[in-house]
């Protein structure tokens, strides 16, 4: 007998007997998600989010602040920066300064967005850039997580996808708290609203 | 209403003042109370040990001893909270079971007897150690892991004494590391824990540490009197019939 | 004196001879707790939530052999070769095949309490596989070759001091520098380098859906994913308790989690794979491991719903004053020590001991494991089989039979309180475990009961 088929006569022979799923309807609160206290939690959890009207004003707002040979974004709405080519190698990405994505929708409990491999290009983008930068739009922010996995079956399916909430961090050592993990050193949220 | 008195067997040897105490306050408040010859012990230190079939000759005698009364009381929530679920092999849920009469003092204040009024007096400051037994186990008090509103059946009783002064702790509700047996087989742990929860009614200002159960206590007062310390431990029964 | 390997109460006391050590431990992970605590009370409908995730685990045990066929039937078409290991041999023997096949010969690991329970690092470490975790306490702990202290806070037992020396022999980090903030940049340039080069990628899996045969992999640090989506080979193990039905129940999962293990909203990744990548290869090993064993042990099989927060042991008052090594298992604090005796009874026969039954476990515990329960149950299954020390065999009998008699019962009160009156040297000597660092309770004259006789029955 294969160690499948043990386990499973195992598994057949030895589990109590069924009981029902539980009624989950109540956790939905059905009430929109509030930006504010994204923005809030987001914040607290050592991430950054900034209210933006324009494409525009992102690109600005990159050229500001970071050396635009280093940024890579495969939002094609904005312009002016390093696209990422079909086929490409992930361990290419090991020096990106900056990379911009967009995402699904945010949640208001926790400041998590949705991000799906097409919204990453690669999937090693968000992770190995020294700084994340993600685009929502203000109007998708649900409540809770109940409302996001509510919300996630209603997008197309996906090979990949991550809840991110705020740059990587760690408190291995003494429980202190240090940004910056082995993933990127900040994140920022732009919140533009009407759909994109 | 007919209330037979439990009083643990390390009480009855060793701190008979905390039965008198239970007893009288019992008396004072109308209650008819009688306290059995014959009992010995809820059968917890066995059981609590692994050895649950050797609790059974507690379990045996404590139904031929209690059998006759309306409710149980005992000073102690530990002892009630295995008398109510271990009593012995007989259905739990059956009205009749024995188990379910059986209250620890202060819930028996609270819940049946509802008093609202003591005329004791304890002109001290006092901190309250709850029992984990007591509190997570017969639910006296709410729990600080719980999100659910907070209360207290030992301490809204203490709120009735005159003059005592109650005082606050960093951590309400720790164990205080007695744990039947575990005190002797875990002494160090069980020593550190118990020094812990006296730094902190200490640090507070504590000239007594209250409690409903006086196995914890009786640990604490061990450590308490080895570092020579003028804080003594003292029964809520005690307390309640003071002055 | 029996043979014991390793004992809880003799290698906590070993941890209690440094009191200020013992502080700062308890310390740290009560502010762990208190974290907890500050975050869970803002969400009123936490206890229900509790109930639903209990609710929802529960339905797994008693499903399990459909979920996991279901699983294994998605998880394949999404493209991901699924593998069946009975123990832990079968396990480490899958990953070396693989990594084998691939012709790998150094591989990154993230967080994985099962690689752990497997002792895959030695394993593999045989083979002449080097492998290494990527997760920074984990790391920390392979550089000093101790096991980690707790499933989520892998070296909490460990001083920034300490910490600070091992990056200095091993990262090349000045002599005493101990800031974490520069001792983490420092494991940061290490770690990408390792991330960069590694061809296989080892992870750990948080939830595997049933539904849709993906799995959630969370980490803080991102280390799952960099190791992950660099590699050409990303092998994730599971224990299969470890399915849950449906997508939207992460919906649940995801909000108990990390607010109990950390007191944060949700872990900064929290990751979906569901298809390898393009060019990539992904496999899954379910491994049993004792878990059928322990689905058929009607009293302990709960203990299979554990998500592996960690909570019980940053509220374990046992725990945090013994430190996680004096479990001397992969798993320590409360659920290690209801999960250990599935194992291997005789090995971790003093870990149901190690507790003072006091309930806050269960009470954190994010999937309502009755664990202080199971505790108490352990305790009988062991006495049964005999393997408690015969010398506490024989008190409790004696014991039992005391309290049993109200006769003996009053006699040896008497001759207790006369000894400790008269003689106490009898009792206060250091072969009393009590006396050691506890005064014994001053000797009342007279007993209750004899008071009672006096005062209330002769009047
Ligand atoms: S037993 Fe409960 S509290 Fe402990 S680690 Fe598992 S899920 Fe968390």
């Amino acid at each position: 007998m294969s160690s499948r088929d043990k386990i499973l006569a195992a598994v057949a022979n030895n589990q109590p007997a069924k009981i029902e799923l539980p009624d989950l309807s109540a956790f939905k609160t059905g009430k929109a998600g509030s930006v504010e206290q994204f923005a809030q939690v987001l914040t607290n959890i050592g991430g950054k989010a900034i209210h933006v009207n324009s494409w525009e004003e992102i690109a600005a707002f990159i050229t500001e602040n970071y050396s635009t040979t280093r940024v890579v974004t495969p939002i094609a709405e904005l312009t002016g920066f390093k696209g990422i080519p079909a086929n490409s190698d992930p361990h290419e990405l090991y020096n990106v300064e900056l990379a911009v994505i967009k995402a699904h929708f945010g949640v208001a409990e926790n400041g998590a967005v949705w991000i799906t491999e097409d919204n990453m290009g690669l999937r090693v983008l968000p992770f190995i850039t020294q700084h994340l930068a993600v685009v929502i739009d203000g109007g998708e922010i649900v409540p809770t997580m109940a409302e996001a996995y509510d919300k996630i079956s209603r997008l197309s399916s996906y090979g990949f996808a991550s809840f991110i909430a705020g740059p990587s961090k760690t408190a291995d050592i003494e429980q202190s708290l240090v940004i910056g993990a082995h993933g990127p050193r900040s994140m920022t949220v732009f919140i533009m609203p009407g759909r994109f | 209403m007919r209330v037979g008195l439990f009083i643990p067997c390390y009480v009855d040897q060793f701190y008979p003042g905390v039965a008198i105490a239970t007893l009288q306050l019992l008396e004072k408040l109308g209650v008819d109370v009688v306290y059995p010859q014959n009992q010995t012990c809820c059968g917890q230190p066995m059981a609590n040990s692994g050895f649950q079939d050797l609790s059974k000759g507690c379990s045996d005698l404590f139904l031929k001893n209690f059998n006759e009364f309306d409710y149980i009381v005992s000073p102690s929530g530990s002892c009630v909270l295995y008398l109510r679920e271990h009593l012995s092999e007989t259905d739990h849920h059956s009205p009749d079971y024995l188990g379910n009469k059986v209250y620890e003092l202060t819930s028996f204040l609270t819940d049946v007897l509802k008093v609202e009024n003591l005329t004791a007096s304890f002109p001290h400051k006092v901190g309250m150690h709850i029992s984990c037994h007591g509190q997570r186990g017969l639910h006296l008090s709410s729990m600080s892991e719980l999100v659910a509103p907070g209360f207290s059946k030992p301490g809204s009783l203490l709120n009735m004494v005159k003059d005592i002064e109650m005082i606050e702790l960093n951590r309400v509700d720790e164990c205080c590391g007695f744990g039947g047996t575990f005190c002797v087989t875990e002494e160090a742990v069980s020593v550190k824990m118990g020094k812990d929860r006296i730094a902190d009614h200490l640090l507070h200002g504590a000239e007594y540490i209250t409690g409903a159960d006086m196995s914890c206590l009786m640990h604490l007062e061990g450590i308490l009197k080895r570092q020579g310390s003028k804080v003594k431990v003292i029964h809520i029964a005690e307390i309640l019939n003071a002055g | 004196m029996e043979v014991t390997t390793k004992d809880h109460a003799e290698l906590a006391e070993n941890f209690n001879r440094d009191e200020d050590r013992v502080d700062w431990h308890d310390e740290t992970l009560w502010w762990v707790r208190q974290k907890r605590d500050k975050m869970v009370h803002q969400l009123p409908e936490w206890e229900e939530l509790r109930e639903a995730a209990s609710a929802i685990k529960n339905n797994v045990l008693g499903n399990l052999h459909n979920y996991l066929q279901q699983f294994e039937a998605n998880a394949r078409a999404n493209g991901i070769t699924v593998h069946w290991a009975a123990d832990a041999e079968e396990h480490n023997q899958i990953i070396h095949r693989l990594l084998n096949e691939h012709k790998v010969t150094r591989m990154v690991k993230s967080k994985s309490m099962l690689t752990e329970e497997c002792g895959l690092n030695e394993y593999l470490h045989e083979q002449g596989i080097e492998v290494i975790d990527s997760d920074l306490g984990e790391r920390i702990v392979q550089l000093a070759k101790e096991p980690p202290s707790h499933i989520v806070l892998p070296c909490i037992h460990k001083k920034k001091e300490e910490i600070g020396e091992l990056f200095h022999q091993y990262l090349g980090t000045p002599l005493d520098v101990s800031d974490p903030q520069v001792l983490t940049e420092a494991a940061r340039g290490h770690l990408r380098e390792i991330f960069i080069t590694r061809k296989a990628a080892l992870t750990g899996v948080n939830f595997a859906i049933a539904e849709t045969g993906e799995f959630v992999v969370c980490t803080n640090e991102g280390n799952a994913d960099m190791g992950a989506h660099l590699a050409d080979i990303h092998i994730a193990s599971m224990g299969i308790e470890k399915l849950i039905p449906e997508k939207k129940h992460l919906g649940i999962f995801l909000r108990l989690l990390t607010r109990s293990a950390t007191g944060q909203p949700i872990t900064t990744y929290s990751s979906h794979f569901k298809t390898p990548r393009k060019g990539q290869q992904m496999h899954i090993v379910l491994v049993d491991n004792g878990r059928t064993v322990q689905l058929g042990r009607e009293d302990f099989r709960n203990s299979l719903k554990c998500i592996r927060c960690g909570a019980c042991m940053n509220t374990c008052p046992v725990y945090r004053r013994s430190g996680g090594h004096s479990y001397h298992n992969a798993v320590a604090g409360p659920i290690g020590s209801i999960l250990a005796p599935n194992l291997d009874m005789e090995k971790y026969k003093d870990l149901p001991f190690a507790s003072t039954l006091c309930g806050s476990c269960t009470n954190v515990c994010p999937v309502k494991i009755d664990i202080h329960d199971q505790l108490y149950k352990w305790r009988q299954v062991l006495v049964k089989k005999g393997l408690v020390p015969t010398g506490k065999t024989i008190g409790m009998k004696v014991m039992g039979a005391t309290l049993s008699s109200p006769t003996i019962y009053r006699l040896a009160g008497k001759i207790g309180r006369w000894t400790l009156k008269h003689a106490p040297f009898a009792v206060n000597n250091n072969f009393n475990p009590w006396y050691k660092q506890r005064d014994m309770p001053e000797p009342p004259e007279q007993s209750f009961s004899e008071w009672y006789k006096e005062n209330r029955i002769k009047k």
